[in-house]
């Protein structure tokens, strides 16, 4: 096997945080509510239709209900910059993990995909002894497992960690990252994708889109003015901010929100976009004092500046905007499968008909969710 | 020319119309490429699909009809000529506008007209069919823009934080349903005379088809910003 690309270690001068290099993004994502699983290959034809929204330094997928042979295990995608630290890796996982399976993801040679880690994945369940003994819940074990490995173990970077779900990202246009990492062999019934411009920062594999915690992932196309406000009231909480990306302090909001404390994705999506108080206080009694309680409560967590971003979750999406909608965002459905874009021409290369398409308001969720008995 | 934009670059794409003698132009299968009719003058260019972002930026004098939607940014900066969208458009449709005029069927996105403007006998408009969303002519200096609301009949038509920052021209909308958020240096006013807005709903009307007379025949009310806190007193003509 040809060694020549494997394995090129990224400068640390190159890292996410030592460089700016301002600029935009594409986004898009569709699910079906039937649970239908859709080929990966729609989301990369998607993509290819806003290419000039990408510069080719940032590519990624997201797809849900990927691995039905795995359903019940945590699928752990990681990049590696060597050995070694596959190697500490390892003894890391299987000290707390039963792992069922486990392999290099299989990639394909593309051209305009330089520098690539090695790229591993693993399938595994908690061990019952940590699990019978640990204080924590097993979401909140697993997740400071991954914080663990990103933080502590030098060249190793976890960058996927749900079940049944699997991100798939590097540096290159996202029509060429899908087919580097050959996503026409997967299908799921839920795919979100970015075409990265990085904001701010050089492009390094881990710092591609989608990011990921736990089954939640976020796309996002824009840049949040709000960042280190948001890092410093979220890293209170046990997230540690190791890409200095705004997408990546979204990812655990979202986390923080919608798992530990509980809230609804609509509640969710208010907190991030919240409403104007000149909104507010022009709304009934109840509304009024449930969006000041969100906007006391959360006020950190108020996410400004331009963005429209897509969550995915286990069985199910949500799309949202700054309530200033200062990025592009289109919806549309046709039959049992909901799409939203940047742009409408995404949605007319995988759906050229569709029976419904419209323009979400700034502020205003777009969620998705599997019918009731359909299989996540 | 016909072109069949299927797959093709809109560096391509563009470079083709631009090199052509031709003064009509129809590109069928298009399909997001950007900038088509950008800068353009003297041409009737067809599209048939999905153009992308910056329609007829900067365009000055060429008439453009999309048998399709638009996306973000239709005639920004557009100095003369006239677009017409069978469909509705995204955001932000006649950025900084100095002149001609666009028509669109369905419903347009956040701010349109912002910062649109006039001088002289170069007098923008922007007539939309269907509903606009939030920001409608934010800091408008100049220019027209007119909402008609159709199918959102007895509800509001425009979004939340329309005409903020408006300091010249006109907002005409169909209906009776004003904004409660309306920012206190614009000032709303019934339409009794309608001799500037007939000229412009009957055009639309002849783009696509509507009852002139029945659109015409409805309330309208206008926007425009008030003499006491227009910017133009800021620094000159000052009151003593």
């Amino acid at each position: 096997m040809d060694e020549e690309y494997d394995n090129v270690p990224v400068r640390d001068e190159l890292r996410e945080g030592n460089v700016r290099i301002p600029s935009g993004c594409a986004v898009f994502g569709c699910l079906s509510r039937s649970g239908r699983r859709m080929s990966a290959s729609g989301a990369v034809d998607a993509m290819t239709y806003m290419h000039d929204r990408s510069n080719g330094l940032g590519g990624g997928f997201a797809g849900y209900g990927i691995y039905p042979d795995f359903p019940d295990c945590y699928a752990f995608h990681v990049f590696y910059d060597n050995e070694h630290a596959r190697e500490e890796t390892e003894s890391f996982l299987k000290a707390r993990f039963d792992i069922s399976g486990m392999e290099r993801i299989p990639t394909r040679k593309v051209y305009g995909i330089r520098g690539a880690p090695l790229v591993w994945r693993y399938f595994g369940v908690l061990r019952p002894e940590i699990a019978a003994h640990t204080p924590l819940d097993e979401e909140e074990y697993v997740c400071r497992s991954v914080i663990h490995i990103n933080t502590k173990i030098k060249g190793a970077y976890v960058f996927s960690s749900g079940k049944n779900m699997g991100v798939f990202k590097g540096v290159g246009y996202p029509e060429d990252v899908g087919e580097y990492y050959r996503l026409g062999d997967y299908s799921g019934y839920c795919w979100t994708a970015h075409g990265r411009y990085p904001t701010n920062t050089p492009g390094w594999w881990g710092g591609a889109h989608p990011f990921n915690i736990l089954n939640y992932t976020v796309v996002h196309n824009g840049e949040i003015s709000s960042y280190d406000a948001n890092r410093r009231f979220i890293e209170m909480y046990g997230y540690k901010c190791t890409l200095q990306t705004d997408t990546e302090v979204i990812t655990y909001i979202i986390d923080y929100l919608h798992r530990r404390r509980g809230l609804t994705l609509p509640d969710v999506a208010k907190v991030i976009a919240p409403p104007f108080w000149s909104q507010i206080e022009r709304m009934e009694t109840s509304e009024r004092e449930r969006y000041t309680l969100l906007r006391n409560m959360y006020a950190s967590l108020l996410v400004t500046g331009p963005f429209s971003i897509i969550l995915g979750y286990s069985g199910g999406m949500m799309a949202l905007n700054d309530r200033l909608k200062l990025r592009g965002m289109v919806a549309a459905e046709k039959n049992d499968v909901t799409y939203v874009a940047s742009e409408e021409c995404a949605v007319r290369a995988v759906c050229p008909e569709p029976d419904r398409i419209w323009y979400p308001a700034g502020g205003e969720p777009v969620i998705v969710e599997l019918t009731e008995g359909n299989g996540k | 020319m016909r072109i069949d934009a299927k797959g093709m670059h809109f560096a391509a794409l563009n470079g083709l119309i631009r090199d052509s003698a031709d003064g009509e132009i129809v590109i069928d299968n298009v399909l997001g490429q950007r900038y088509i009719a950008a800068g353009a003058a003297g041409r009737h260019i067809v599209v048939r699909g999905v153009p992308g972002n910056a329609l007829g930026a900067y365009m000055n004098g060429c008439r453009v009809d999309v048998y399709g939607s638009a996306q973000d940014a239709v005639g920004d900066t557009m100095n003369d000529g006239v677009i017409v969208v069978h469909g509705s458009c995204g955001d932000t449709a006649g950025y900084a506008m100095r002149g001609g005029r666009i028509f669109i069927e369905g419903d347009a996105g956040y701010r349109v007209g912002i910062h649109m403007k006039e001088y002289g006998s170069a007098v923008p408009c922007i007539v939309v069919g269907g509903r606009a969303g939030s920001y409608l002519g934010e800091y408008q200096a100049g220019g027209r823009i007119v909402v008609l609301g159709i199918g959102s009949e007895g509800r509001q038509c425009v979004g939340d934080f329309t005409s903020t920052g408006m300091h010249g021209g006109k907002i005409y909308v169909r209906g009776g349903c004003i904004p409660a958020d309306l920012p206190r240096q614009t000032e709303v006013r019934a339409v009794t005379d309608k001799s500037e807005l007939a000229p412009l709903v009957r055009d639309f009307c002849t783009c696509f088809g509507f009852d002139a007379d029945a659109l015409l025949a409805d309330d309208y009310f206008m926007l425009v910003p008030s003499t006491a806190y227009i910017y133009k007193t800021l620094y000159v003509n000052r009151p003593d």
